[in-house]
């Protein structure tokens, strides 16, 4: 049932709200529609259209720096969202549904301080801190990138599955107590199926979060280290071919592809 | 009530929270603290921080002496970036709010149906890699691009505007890239609004004019603070887009730290700097915090 019809003078309207509503969605799509259209030039420019061609995708294809870099984001992205949806269930079981508790407040702001420090700043501080650390071991993985990550796709996580659990109601679970379930086995055969659905949107989140980091990624990274993005970052300082936008396009189109994944886990029922 | 469950729940809280906690006290939070020690510590003659106590780098943030007479004067390069980073995240705030406002308002007024796919419209670029979105941006306002074929196209004017490497180019990378975190919060509390009220004041014989000034605004101020700070944290923040469209010779705050971590070899100022930074973030969220509870507390 709509909720107000038709409405036949509208209340609602205001003179030049939608003017510049469609001028506001112009200008949010037209750069991107651009680039994606640019990523199909056969052309050497970004600015001279020289008909259309793929060939910049099989460019990219064969660049053995993008395959790297693709190869180390997905390595990154994989581990790190692993690593930060577990510890963020685990916290959103410890933080909701148990009533209050000392510290809580102090957890809870503890989870989401990645998201209130500008990232620069978390940077600069990885950026001396690992550095102390490579010094003193000799080390220098992919290790320091997947930590990294991994602490700050944790609030990202955290907040669907937590979302998730504040809706679902403990009758469940304390009919299986009642029926003499181990705390154990509640957890496995009760809790987990019906988070499932969180966990899972916070885990994609998580991993875009993780392939789409750009600054502390920069900061962190040992030589030849670099992930798609920062590879791209490097590539803008020289003359820009089309194949940016090619290894763009294919970034824009995961990310959309993971979003709609993320809104059907989400969607409302009914 | 029984204050053995209560401990119990503690422990368990703090239990199930503990790796969470000790993966962000280890690779965020911590190394925050590292930077507060540096910013009291002498630069190293290649790099890194000697261990002599000093405040020099706090008076090199206002204040430099000259070379040849010893003489202390302002640091005008260092507070024109203070400033210019200031004045393009307020302005930046502005640029989305005006074009901000309208966008959350014709989302929020279509019907229900259509509602959910233009939220999405706006979520995609919000989600998209920010890097690419100023990438795409950096296109359109380049010397030959979209931007400047469309105006000369047009006949508006006569030569290209050269626009990249500027001010306003940072500008304008920013309102477009942050946009959507300044129309997604003004779309939830126009959502909330109620349509009668509105209809009753038409009804009262009220002005659009104060039906916006006098219904719409109020009710809405809340989303529109807290798209407010939304926006201008990340942009007093901004190292990507200031990067790629100020082009080195424009900086913001956040350019300069890395500077002092790199080419600049002074680690302490650079920490000092990334305090500073902290401190005006930290002062906006406290503002932010303080405005919605009391907003709170009068609706």
């Amino acid at each position: 049932m709509a909720e107000f019809g038709r409405r036949k003078f509208s209340a609602t309207a205001l003179p030049g709200f939608s003017t510049v509503a469609a001028i506001t969605f112009i200008v949010l799509y037209a750069p991107i529609v651009t680039l994606v259209i640019y990523s199909f030039n056969a052309s050497d420019s970004v600015a001279l259209w020289g008909g259309f061609s793929a060939k910049w995708y099989g460019i990219a294809w064969q660049n053995t720096h993008v395959q790297e870099a693709t190869i180390r984001s997905i390595i990154i992205a994989v581990s790190a969202s692993a690593i930060a949806t577990t510890v963020a269930t685990m916290a959103a079981l410890g933080t909701t549904r148990r009533g209050k508790y000392s510290g809580q407040t102090l957890i809870y702001i503890m989870i989401n301080q990645p998201l209130m420090v500008p990232e620069i700043v978390t940077a600069v501080a990885l950026l001396i801190f690992f550095a102390s650390i490579k010094v003193a071991t000799g080390y220098t993985g992919l290790i320091y990138l997947i930590v990294a990550h991994s602490a700050f796709c944790v609030p990202f996580a955290y907040l669907p599955i937590r979302a998730r659990l504040e809706g679902m109601d403990l009758t469940l679970e304390t009919a299986a107590a009642d029926l003499y379930s181990t705390p154990f086995r509640t957890f496995r055969r009760v809790t987990l199926p019906l988070l499932a659905p969180g966990i899972a949107a916070g885990a994609m989140l998580a991993f875009v979060i993780s392939l789409d980091d750009v600054v502390i990624t920069e900061f962190v990274k040992s030589a030849g280290q670099d992930t798609l993005p920062t590879y791209m970052l490097g590539q803008l300082r020289r003359a820009v071919t089309p194949e940016v936008n090619a290894i763009a396009t294919a970034l824009l189109c995961l990310t959309v592809l993971l979003l709609t994944l993320f809104f059907l886990l989400t969607r409302k029922r009914g | 009530m029984s204050t053995s469950l209560e401990k119990q729940r503690a422990r368990d809280g703090w239990l199930l929270s503990a790796p969470a906690l000790v993966l962000l006290v280890f690779a965020a939070a911590g190394p925050l603290l590292i930077v507060a020690t540096y910013a009291f510590l002498t630069p190293g003659d290649y790099s890194g921080v000697v261990w002599d106590f000093t405040l020099k780098a706090w008076f090199q943030v206002l204040f430099e002496r000259d070379i040849f007479d010893d003489s202390i004067s302002m640091a005008d390069a260092h507070l024109s970036i203070f400033w210019r980073s200031i004045r393009l995240s307020l302005l930046t705030t502005i640029l989305t709010f005006l074009f901000g406002l309208p966008t959350a308002w014709f989302i929020a007024t279509r019907p229900a149906k259509q509602r959910a796919a233009w939220l999405f419209l706006i979520t995609i670029p919000f989600w998209t890699n920010l890097l690419i979105r100023t990438f795409a941006i950096m296109e359109v306002i380049r010397y030959d691009g979209l931007l400047n074929k469309a105006l000369l196209g047009i006949g508006l004017i006569e030569t290209p505007l050269r626009i990249m490497y500027t001010d306003t180019a940072v500008l304008i990378g920013m309102t477009y890239v942050y946009l959507p975190l300044m129309v997604l919060p003004m779309f939830a509390a126009i959502d909330r609004l109620d349509i009668r009220l509105i209809e009753a004041s038409y009804d009262l014989y009220a002005t659009r004019l104060k039906v916006l000034t006098k219904i719409i605004l109020p009710i809405v101020r809340p989303g529109i603070i807290a798209g407010s700070i939304l926006v201008f944290v990340p942009s007093i923040g901004a190292y990507v887009t200031p990067r790629v469209l100020g082009g080195g010779k424009k900086m913001m705050v956040g350019n300069f730290i890395e500077l002092q971590f790199g080419a600049g070899r002074n680690w302490p100022l650079g920490a000092a700097l990334s305090l500073i930074l902290l401190l005006i973030v930290s002062v906006a969220l406290i503002f932010y915090v303080r405005v919605s509870t009391r907003s709170d507390s009068d609706g």
